[in-house]
């Protein structure tokens, strides 16, 4: 069994790499290893967006993500310097920030570039999908 | 030349045309400020990051020279640099900063081998 960590840095619908790192994701745990968890950085942040709204017949990969989570309880971390530049915050930072709406909600978790550093020393493969 | 725990930066962006680089460069320098021994290689248009005479970014962008230059300051001082990206650009280390050193495209996968932490930008 291995453990693994993902590094996501594509955004949903611009990139495959997002759609590929969830699948990648259920191979993971399907096969018995674990995942110590995902994190976001660069335009991945764009996959934690709760106002997202694709049509009906496509797949929402804010919902996945979150489904991935409750499924597995891995965790969904989001690098917050490259969040808040493309607009995606959550309720404490849109208050900070003077915003009238925020877009990021649990169980993804705005938190520092060093969180992906201690996940890459956790995990046996820290897998970049980008 | 390696270092247990050291993490290796891959920059294969040139500035300005996506924020691969500056935010390549963020993880490099919180890595460092952690701690953790960090080693930068630049290859293919990632090169470009290494002009020293280059002003600042296109419109509405910071410049990342300046970061560049800082990152002797966190103990950043490995740059390797590879010479078909030299090459293939028409450049000579002339045109980079200071301390750059050169690698054939060759020595790259023991480069990779020797680094358990690799982050690729």
């Amino acid at each position: 069994m291995m453990q693994y960590g993902l590094l996501v840095m594509g955004a949903p619908y611009s990139s495959p790499a997002p759609h590929s790192a969830l699948r990648f994701a259920h191979a993971v745990l399907a096969r018995g290893h674990q995942l110590a968890g995902v994190f976001f950085y660069h335009d991945g942040v764009h996959n934690a967006s709760s106002l997202m709204a694709p049509p009906q017949d496509e797949l929402n990969m804010h919902d996945a993500w979150a489904e991935l989570h409750q499924q597995h309880a891995v965790p969904l971390d989001v690098c917050i310097a490259a969040a808040l530049r493309r607009g995606l915050m959550n309720e404490s930072e849109a208050q900070r920030h003077g915003k009238q709406a925020y877009n990021l909600s649990p169980p993804f978790e705005l938190t520092g570039l060093g969180q992906l550093l201690e996940l890459q020393q956790r995990a046996d493969r820290l897998i970049t999908f980008a | 030349m390696a270092t247990p725990n050291a993490l290796l930066v891959i920059i294969r962006h040139a500035p300005h045309n996506s924020s691969w680089l500056r935010e390549g460069l963020d993880a490099a320098l919180v890595a460092a400020a952690f701690g953790q021994p960090v080693h930068l290689l630049f290859m293919g248009q990632g090169i470009l990051a290494l002009l020293k005479e280059q002003g600042s970014g296109a419109a509405g962008q910071k410049a990342t020279l300046p970061t560049i230059d800082m990152l002797e300051m966190y103990d950043i001082e490995k740059l390797w640099v590879t010479e078909e990206a030299l090459k293939g650009m028409h450049l000579t280390t002339d045109a980079l900063v200071e301390g750059v050193t050169l690698l054939a495209e060759q020595q790259v996968p023991g480069l990779l081998q020797q680094h358990s932490n690799i982050l690729s930008f």
